[in-house]
């Protein structure tokens, strides 16, 4: 089970019943539960969509797109079904925050989902999740049983006159399928490869009809927004950031864990204060501020605020809120090769600039790695690199390529002693070694 | 109620399939949990369960398979009784992930995706499983060890074989 922490620069919010047994229908109704769903059915889909915009709310899958103005992208004619999907397919590395929520307060995702759902008008809600998430999909079809049985979920919900469904589902393993429309293509029963866009979801999505889909914590906030008003959740943020998130803060700290933190919080003072510095009292080396996608920032570039624009401006990005933090020990070179050996292993195959570029960076930086590599090769990873940016159908070329880019250009010293023969380790990629690499 | 005869799941699992394909505007986006389910109880995605999956959704053979060989947690071979699944990703590899993975494969005496000769366990190499503040982490099946050490290991793999572990389906 994991371990729950807490600190007192915690603003919890969507955090607020974790540890406190809301998984169970009965407490979560004592702590508020099932009055958001209730007000959004008394003030009708506008009001919700306001809130929502007004709560500067933007999703926490990794994208940061303001979430009213996706709800509102929605026709609110359409001859097709309309539905609401959510994404707990939570597979970017470093990334842990939906698993904690699902455990510890399943009902706000329901809730979440049926707000969603009267807002843009739908009749049916979807929560996915990841297939090695089976004790927590156990715990949500649970919730979801709870709330039919209610009453709350099925037809006429709170003598509204509408009805409203969800349906639980499982994958089966693959990062592929958190891309929107990967994930709407494995909830048809295919293979998870992404669709071109446009059309966007909101328009053509699931089954063909239009389709909200968010982040498990994106839609687990909509409960709380409408609770508490819209302005006075942005007020918790900084401009254009409204709210708090969960942040997952991994690697060499002292207490790694789950911390809810105010949009715009420290990096710095998360790694050294929330999660208590670097274990072991050694020396920060780098950090990968917001799921292995992100580009690195070096030990000087840690003064920067947690929000999409300030993260943005350092060069990086927000992410899905899962803090690695690597000490001085870390080599470079192998976090990097470990890094792309995901992304390669994922690689769906449908792209030829993410299959091809992928594996070839891969065994570039185990060559590299092993102490067989030449200058060029550093060069040769930074253009195949920049040559994935942007020629996929869905991010994950650009997933593999911006870390990439960021340990090379960031730390190309490092790669150089690799290669003049001044560091050498043991290989570590087990997966797929390659023959004879030197 | 499905009109395919029921040959090689238990009731049980066939009365839950009947129940799987009704409830989508599509039946077969009952697909991907019903490959993970059948998984589940057989240990892997046999060819009789392809072919009676493929039946009770209207597709051909093909199709399903097509889609069972994009899932890295579908198998078409069967595994040990307890697959233990051990995550090297950064998270994991910063706080000793690697030196867990070598520890079981020494203990166990086999290597990535191979099962001990008795059958009881196998091992497999994995992505990030999303316990990453709780590291270095695997999953035996479908439950969670988290802050693991080479010591725990050992009392962990000692339960299964006792029969004491938890087996979360």
């Amino acid at each position: 089970m994991p371990t729950l922490v807490s600190h007192p620069d915690e603003v919890k919010v969507i955090s607020r019943r974790f540890g406190q047994g809301a998984a169970d229908i009965e407490k979560y109704l004592e702590l508020d539960g099932y009055k958001a769903v209730q007000r959004a059915i008394a003030e009708g889909p506008e009001w919700i969509i306001n809130t929502m915009k007004a709560s500067g709310l933007r999703g926490r899958g990794g994208a940061g797109f303001p979430t009213g103005m996706k709800w509102s992208f929605v026709p609110k004619v359409s001859e097709k079904p309309k539905y609401v999907l959510v994404n707990g397919d939570e597979s970017e590395p470093g990334t842990c925050k939906d698993h904690v929520l699902f455990l510890h307060d399943p009902h706000s995702i329901i809730e979440g989902t049926m707000i969603a759902g009267l807002a843009i008008g739908s009749r049916l809600g979807f929560i996915y999740l990841r297939g090695e998430y089976r004790y927590l999909l156990k715990i949500v079809e649970k919730a979801v049983a709870d709330a039919y049985a209610k009453g709350f979920l099925g037809k006429n919900i709170f003598g509204s006159g509408i009805d409203f469904d969800i349906i639980t589902q499982t994958g089966a393993g693959a990062y592929e399928v958190g891309e929107e429309s990967a994930l709407m293509e494995s909830l048809e029963g295919k293979r998870g490869v992404p669709r071109i866009k446009p059309p966007f979801p909101a328009v053509v999505g699931l089954y063909g009809g239009p389709t909200v889909i968010n982040n498990a914590e994106t839609i687990a906030n909509a409960p709380h927004i409408l609770l508490m008003g819209g302005e006075a959740y942005a007020k918790l943020g900084t401009e254009r950031n409204g709210g708090t998130r969960l942040f997952g803060i991994s690697g060499h700290v002292e207490r790694p864990g789950v911390y809810e933190l105010p949009m715009g919080y420290s990096l710095r003072k998360a790694i050294y204060e929330v999660a208590g510095g670097i274990k072991d009292g050694k020396k920060l080396k780098a950090v990968v501020p917001g799921g292995s996608s992100c580009p690195v920032l070096t030990a000087d570039e840690i003064d920067v605020g947690l929000d999409f624009d300030q993260m943005g401006k350092a060069g990086t990005m927000l992410g899905s809120g899962g803090i690695v933090v690597l000490d001085e020990t870390v080599s470079i070179v192998e976090f990097a090769l470990r890094v792309i050996s995901f992304y390669q292993h994922e690689s769906c195959g449908w792209c030829i600039p993410c299959r091809e570029g992928t594996d070839w960076i891969k065994k570039t930086l185990t060559r590299v790695h092993a102490g067989g590599g030449s200058k060029k090769d550093i060069d040769n990873v930074q253009y195949l690199a920049e040559n994935m940016m942007g020629r996929t159908f869905c991010p994950l070329g650009d997933a593999a390529a911006m870390p990439t880019l960021g340990f090379v250009k960031k730390f190309r010293k490092e790669f150089e002693e690799y290669i003049d023969g001044k560091r050498v380790d043991t290989p570590l990629i087990t997966i797929d070694q390659l023959v004879g690499a030197h | 109620m499905s009109t395919v005869a029921n040959t090689i799941f238990s009731p049980e699992l066939a009365a839950r399939f009947d129940h799987l394909v009704t409830i989508y505007p599509l039946s077969r986006s009952a697909l991907v949990p019903m490959l993970l389910y059948a998984q589940d109880e057989i240990g892997y995605v046999s060819d009789a369960a392809v072919a009676e999956i493929a039946q009770r959704l209207d597709l051909v053979e093909l199709e399903v398979r097509n889609v069972l060989s994009y899932y890295s947690m579908l198998r078409t071979k069967p595994a040990g009784k307890y697959n233990v699944q051990v995550c090297t990703n950064i998270s994991c590899m910063l706080r000793g992930g690697y030196k867990i993975l070598d520890h079981c494969k020494e203990t166990l005496g086999i290597g990535h995706k191979q099962t001990t000769p008795d059958g009881v366990f196998s091992l497999e190499e994995v992505e990030c499983i999303g316990a990453c503040c709780w590291a270095p982490a695997m999953q035996i099946n479908y439950d969670f060890h988290e802050d693991l050490t080479p010591e725990k290991v050992d009392v962990l793999f000692q339960m299964y074989r006792d029969g004491q572990g938890k087996d979360v389906k």
